[in-house]
Order: C-alpha cells, then structure tokens, then sequence
C-alpha cells in the first residue's frame, strides 16, 4: 500500500493522526498533514484505510503498489 | 430521552428519501439532506459553497453584514488561508499537551462541587466551567476576566436577545480582546493569542481578523462543549447500563469510543449545515440546480440505520468514529482534538469521583433546548450520595501524564482508581451517609474550594440558528 496526500486539500482536522499515528502527524506551525510512512506495512492497513475514509477533505490517496 | 417531534419529522423525511424540499422562514424551499451518505458527499463537494452572502444560501433568518461572518461561512482559498493561522494549537499532540491542565480544570471543579450544597445545576457547577476554563487557557485570557467572558459569549447565544444586544455583547468580546491583543503584542506569552500577534507582526493577519477569530474560537468552545457534557450525562443516567460499563472500564479504548458514540447520538448542532450549490449537482438521482439551498440535516445523518445500525441505541462499544457530528468537507470542525480531550476526560473522571450521581428531579421537568442552537439541557439539577475521600484527600494529586511519556495521542489515560478501591468507596459511602445523620458533614475539600466561578445557564439559541451554529464548524 502506497500512501499520498494532497497538502492543499487537507484541513488540520487531525482526524488521521489520531487513528493511524504511526503514518500521519502535523506540521509545527500550520496542523497540516505529514506522512510518516509512505508505504506502511501490512498490519497498519487497516487504520490507514479508517484514515482515508475519514478524512473530511479527501487529502489521503490510497494506493496499491504494483 | 426526550425526542422532539421535529426530530421524528425529520426521522420520517429520512425514510422517504435522502433529499427532500423544505420551506424556510423567508418563503425559499432548500434542499433538506437527511441520509448520512448524501450529506458526506456535499459537505466535501467544492461545488458546494459555506458563502452566506451568496443568493440562495438557506440561512436561518436575515442576514446583516455584520463584523460576525468568519471564516466558516467564507470558501477556499480564503478559509483555508484563514484556518490555517489557528490549525496549529489544535494539532493533535499540541492538544494532548493540554491534558494534565484540563485534568486539573475537571478535577477542581469536583471538588467544588463535592464540597458545595446539594443538589446542584450540574450545567452551571460543572458542564460550563469546564470549557470556559479550559477556552480561555487556550487562548491567554485571564481568570478574572472569565466572568466577563461567559456573560457575553451566553447573550450571544442567546435565542431570545435583541440583535442589539446580540451586537454589543459581539462589540464588548472583540473589544475585549482587541486590548488582550495589544498585551500580548507587547509581552507575547505560550497561548494562542501570543502566536495570533506573530501574524499580525508578520503582516499575514489583519488585526481585525486576529481579534474575530479570537472571539470565534472563545464562543466556539463554550457551549458546545457545555452541553455533550450535560447532555451527555443525561443519556448515561437513562442509560445505567452503559453509565456501569463506562465507569467501571480500565479500558481507555471504550471511554474513547464512548466520547465518539456519545456525540454521534446526541448531536448537539442540530441546526444542521447550510451550503448552497454553485453548479448544478446531480446526486441520489436527484439534480440539485446552481443557487439553491442545502441543509444537512448532520443529526439524522448520524442516525441513518445505513451508516450505523439500531441507530437509535446508545451503545457505547460501537464503532462510531465516521459520525458527523463535526461536520464533513473542509470546514468540518477546527476544535474536535480539544473538545475530544475534554469529553474523554469528564466522561471518565466524574462517574468516577461520583459514583451515586443521579437526577435530582423527574427527567420529565428537565428543560431542553429545542429552540437552542446549540441542543442540549437548560438545568441538569443532580445530587448524589455522600460518601468520605479522606483516602484520596491525603493523597498527593498526581498531575496526569507526569509519568507516562510513552502515551499516544488520541488515548485515554487509565485511570487511577481500580475496582477494589471503588467498590470500597461505595461501601463507606454507605456508611457515610449513617454516620452524616448524626453529625456535620467534614469540611473535606474545603481549602481547596476556588472563588465562585461565573455561573447562569447558557441561553436559548439567537434567531441567527444555523449561523451561529457556525462555531461548531470552521
């Protein structure tokens, strides 16, 4: 699983950090999101996934690594 | 609980479809979304406008061009630029910071309330104070200027003040502030006024700005927060069952999931949000025409038996987290990290501490905030058995979080009582209340009692419902 994020769509609302905090955390200075961990492992899916869906302004992409 | 046959007519709207036309007070006919998908899906729809100024947005009453529109009735990139100046001090782990301090807030305030008569307003007590302190703490203002603050913010929320009134007590919060500004710009401290300034210095905030959000996020923080705690502990005591598991769980992952259950089946902001469609929109077979209104109908949503099923059941071990009690889409609210934190701490701090708590009247006199913008209860007077803490009173508080660096964000720290010592609080409990028949209750906690803290119930929602249903969201 490969994850990405759109820093202009998101918001702050910290939703992804709360739920999957060992992939997303925040900027210092604005709340926006950082990825910690690009392509997180196999036990992680689930919360990533939690993560994505949701994320009020649809700034976490999901995607399989071929 | 107490469901008002608006709600049951909304409940009834839901069967017949996610979308239905409704008539406003100004004769218009918005769209009402009352399914949990449809809602989802326009809140985070950028062809779909929070502009209050522009034609066909369904507001709740007239609109002035007043110093009140924010940032959460404007659209990206302006909101975006705007929330991003405040996003920070609610990051999540800026926000976990705070959790000692607002242990220390909900904690003091048992003790006053403990060491206080009986019964008591458990709104007025305890469910106003907690936010109000901890707002306040939030952003620089001092506590002897609390009183002051909770006056205004409660006129502004007021359903029956005058829009003068609604007015001066907006003009007597900003002015306020605009003065705290000019402290901070010359003595900035660790608050969230102090990095306001540095915006301003910087030239990316105007002063006006800086001094309106503060104000926003002042009243934003007040009554929701009030009334989940309230209200909150209202369904708990119709709910023993849950109340039970809630209080006697070590379980931190349950008092998390207890907050999330907990705002998804009260859903206080029962105004819905309001949204007006730029393009045309076709969804749910259904084509929504450029220019007309929305209004997502948030507190169905969150009971569509789709997205979470028996609805109607307060069930504090479900999955509840993708309700949308703070909203969906970019303005979904700023604060939820904080008012999370301050839930899962009363939540589990004050059935803990007052086990026996219970109504002090029928539920059938208590007054609910139909006509609030904000729903909740007016009053919640409760009593409880007495019972000694002289074990706890001697021990040392421990500030929360002193010891557990490795805590992540987002959990609930245990607590600090185990099952043995509980049930041992029940027991003297008992024999406490034997004993207090024949002699005066200790003065247990006295000296730790504050001053009396600025009091009154928070009022009735202002004819501006739905516009200051704002705060909630940003």
């Amino acid at each position: 699983m490969k994850v990405t994020v759109d820093e202009d769509k998101c918001c702050g609302a910290g939703q992804c950090v709360l739920i999957a905090p060992e992939v997303f955390d925040q900027r210092e200075d604005d709340g926006i999101v950082i990825i910690l961990d690009a392509e997180p492992p196999e036990q992680l899916r689930v919360p990533v996934r939690e993560a994505a869906g949701v994320c009020p302004a649809a700034a976490i992409v999901l995607s399989e690594i071929a | 609980m107490n469901v008002p046959s608006g709600v049951l007519a909304l409940r009834a709207k839901q069967q017949e479809g996610p979308l239905a036309r409704v008539r406003l007070w100004d004769g218009s006919t918005p769209w009402l979304v009352t399914r949990y998908a449809e809602q989802r899906a326009l809140l985070a729809d950028p062809r779909v406008s929070a502009d209050i100024s522009r034609p066909g947005y369904p507001s709740s009453a007239p609109v002035n061009g007043s110093s009140t529109v924010s940032f959460i009735l404007m659209d990206d990139p302006e909101h975006a630029r705007l929330r991003r100046m405040v996003t920070a001090p609610f990051a999540i782990k800026r926000v976990e910071a705070l959790r000692p301090a607002v242990q220390k807030i909900v904690d003091e305030l048992i003790d006053d309330m403990l060491a206080g008569p009986k019964p008591v307003d458990l709104v007025e007590a305890f469910a106003l104070p907690v936010p109000s302190l901890v707002i306040c703490e939030l952003l620089g203002v001092p506590y002897s200027d609390h009183d002051f603050f909770q006056d205004n913010s409660k006129t502004i929320i007021k359903r029956d003040a005058s829009p003068e009134q609604r007015m001066a007590a907006l003009g007597h919060l900003a002015g306020y502030l605009d003065n705290l500004l000019d402290e901070k710009l010359a003595s900035p401290g660790d608050d969230m006024l102090s990095r306001l300034t540095e915006r301003i210095k910087t030239g990316e905030l105007s002063r006006r700005e800086a001094a309106q959000m503060g104000v926003l996020l002042l009243i934003a923080g007040h009554e929701t927060t009030a009334n989940m705690i309230a209200l909150g502990t209202l369904a708990l005591l119709e709910n023993p069952d849950q109340l039970a598991l809630l209080r006697d769980t070590d379980d931190e992952k349950l008092v998390v999931s207890a907050v999330e259950e907990l705002l998804r089946y009260l859903h206080i902001t029962h105004n819905g949000r309001r949204r007006v469609a730029l393009e045309d929109i076709e969804i749910a077979g259904q084509l929504i025409r450029a220019g007309e209104g929305l209004i997502m109908a948030n507190d169905i949503g969150n009971r569509d038996p789709d997205a979470f099923p028996d609805p109607d059941r307060l069930d504090i071990r479900r999955d509840a987290r993708h309700h949308v009690a703070f909203g969906f889409g970019v303005h979904q609210c700023l604060g939820q990290p904080l008012a999370r934190l301050e839930l899962q701490i009363v939540y589990s701090t004050l059935y803990r501490r007052i086990p026996t708590l219970r109504l002090a009247t029928d539920l059938e006199q208590i007054p609910f905030k139909h006509d609030g913008s904000v729903y909740g209860v007016y009053e919640l007077p409760v009593t409880w058995w007495l019972f000694p803490r002289t074990a706890d009173r001697q021990r040392p508080r421990q500030p929360r979080g002193s010891h557990e660096s490795d805590h992540r964000p987002g959990q609930v720290r245990r607590f600090r009582t185990v099952r043995g010592r509980r049930r041992g609080r029940v027991r003297s409990a008992r024999r406490g209340r034997h004993r207090r028949a024949a002699q005066p209750r200790p003065a247990g906690g006295a000296g730790r009692r504050r001053p009396a803290r600025g009091g009154g119930l928070p009022g009735a929602g202002h004819p501006h419902r739905g516009v200051t249903s704002g705060p909630i969201q940003s």
